[in-house]
């Protein structure tokens, strides 16, 4: 009897798949089950930011920003707001600081939400993604009740914010904070503790220290591989040298593999911790004051390049802005996280399953507008 | 952690003539360098024990006019210090060697910038579009590139009757 014969299989998952969070297309080959190649098509959601970003004045960027990451608008405002700042020498009154590292944090939370349950749910628990998605409506409201917009905030201005909080607004976040905490433990013994769910991803697609920073990851992908490195902490802006907080990393959680789906998952967990302590610092001893520096009604930085990086939910977001002393940039490029976690799937998934490989793009939160820009 | 001025002393060092330029003040502290000796000095910068740049931020390509630019942003875990590299490449003629042996993360990064700016990388494979389709013409991000009309029997031009273009100029006077 001859042996059995396999052939490579050529098969496409996406662009409109449950598990790829957006609109992402995957050229597999397989040889049954198992991945020998899988190759992302990208670029479904390319609007050309960076194209537009030389057309609009500095300010007029803002919008756009949003839907750079739009589950985590402000994080990107916020990045883009600092990089002109640095490239136009703006001092941020205190009040905005505040403001900034407040809403900021609690964007961190609901995108963290969001990701952790969409990893619950493409694992086949559609229940923690409710509960997340429940906890991230809250966060919705203050944010609506701050800004009036719930997904692109359109909130941090160049030298400030657009502004200040509504009567009462600090005691609804607190009280959001207290309600939360513990919701994090309902959370943990709902899903993180969940056999299944562990041992779907505890020994699934490590990736080393080395290799994550060979291939960039940043963010909670790379700190998941066991790298203790925080922009926050490591390359600080804004007010959080005086904030206290930790900076998770994997540890082979639940006896997995230092670095696997799960560790990047924990990070995650263990992160929404921190961002709590984070913001109540802030609420404690947030100034009264200004929240808009003195900014020309046209901005034109002087002659000049910057490159700024700063840590939002996905990692190290960087922009890289020149300037001519023109009314528009000369030259926009956006660096995002997504993009690194997106390009080290192909080397990742190879030799797992085609199961696992939803796995691996869930831990990654891989958020396709940012790759794609 | 080595001062910028530290790390192009050290470049300089090594490569001499092959650093074009050498800007040290300003924001973003780097080093011009030749297009033909990049992999070399990337290396360097990569395995020298003092430098050890281990982390590739990403790939920009810039439109000068008569030159692109490919601008190489650099960062060291190991030290927690950053730098960048620039290659000048003629606009006609735009080759630069490939670092995606040195840096796997240079792969999507020059693939993003040949895609865009149209500068071409060589000594690798799989050099593709990836965010524009593959028939797409033109490389958006050149300052000469022109809005095309239409792709793939659909218009791409705005019906002026019926949506006046209201003009950037004007509306952020």
């Amino acid at each position: 009897m001859s042996p059995l014969q396999t052939d490579i299989w050529t098969l496409n998952m996406g662009p409109q798949h449950p598990s790829t969070h957006g609109v992402i297309r995957f050229v597999l080959k397989t040889d049954g089950e198992i991945i020998a190649d899988a190759d992302p098509d990208v670029g479904f959601l390319h609007r050309g930011l960076e194209k537009i970003a030389e057309l609009v004045p500095y300010p007029s960027f803002m919008p756009y920003t949003d839907r750079l990451d739009y589950l985590a608008a402000i994080n990107m405002n916020w990045a883009w707001a600092l990089s002109v700042e640095r490239l136009a020498g703006i001092e941020v009154p205190a009040r905005a600081e505040h403001l900034r590292v407040i809403t900021a944090e609690l964007n961190r939370i609901a995108s963290h939400l969001l990701s952790v349950g969409a990893l619950a749910s493409d694992m086949g628990a559609f229940t923690p993604f409710v509960h997340a998605i429940r906890d991230r409506e809250r966060i919705n409201d203050l944010f609506e009740e701050l800004c009036g917009a719930r997904l692109t905030f359109n909130y941090c201005r160049i030298g400030g914010v657009s502004l200040d909080a509504p009567p009462g607004w600090f005691d609804r976040v607190r009280g959001f904070l207290d309600y939360y905490e513990p919701m994090i433990d309902v959370f943990n013994r709902l899903i993180t503790d969940n056999k299944i769910f562990v041992e779907r991803l505890r020994r699934v697609a490590p990736v080393s220290a080395e290799m994550a920073i060979a291939y960039g990851l940043v963010g909670p992908n790379l700190r998941g591989s066991g790298v203790k490195f925080d922009l926050r902490k490591d390359e600080p802006y804004g007010i959080y040298p005086q904030l206290e907080f930790e900076v998770p990393v994997g540890r082979g959680y639940r006896d997995g593999v230092l670095g696997s789906c799960f560790d990047r998952y924990m990070v995650r967990i263990e992160e929404l911790r921190q961002c709590i302590r984070i913001i109540r610092q802030c609420l404690d001893r947030i100034p009264e004051g200004e929240i808009q520096a003195k900014v020309p009604k046209v901005l034109r930085p002087a002659k000049g390049e910057v490159y700024c990086r700063t840590e939002a939910p996905r990692g190290e977001v960087g922009f890289y802005v020149i300037s001519n002393g023109e009314k528009t940039p000369a030259r926009v490029k956006i660096r995002t996280g997504s993009w690194s976690a997106m390009s080290i799937i192909r080397e990742l998934s190879k030799g797992w399953m085609i199961a696992d490989l939803v796995a691996i793009i869930g831990s990654l939160d891989v958020i396709a507008p940012e790759v794609d820009r | 952690m080595a001062t910028p001025a530290k790390i192009a002393e050290r470049v300089q060092a090594q490569f001499g003539p092959a650093v074009l330029e050498t800007v040290l003040e300003g924001r973003l502290p780097h080093l011009v360098v030749e297009a033909g000796r990049l992999q070399e000095v990337c290396a360097f910068l990569r395995e020298s024990p003092e430098l050890k740049f281990d982390f590739l931020s990403a790939v920009a390509g810039v439109d000068l006019g008569e030159q692109l630019q490919a601008v190489y942003l650099l960062y060291s875990y190991a030290h927690h210090h950053a730098f960048t590299l620039k290659v000048n490449v003629p606009r006609d003629n735009p080759v630069v060697p490939t670092v995606s042996g040195i840096w796997p993360a240079a792969d999507w990064h020059e693939r993003e910038t040949f895609d865009l700016m149209g500068i071409r990388f060589s000594g690798r494979p799989d050099l593709r579009r990836i965010l524009l389709p593959e028939d797409w013409v033109g490389h958006p991000l050149r300052k000469d590139y022109k809005f095309p009309e239409s792709y793939d029997g659909i218009t791409l031009r705005r019906d002026e009757e019926d949506w006046p273009d209201p003009g950037a100029e004007e509306l952020y006077k």
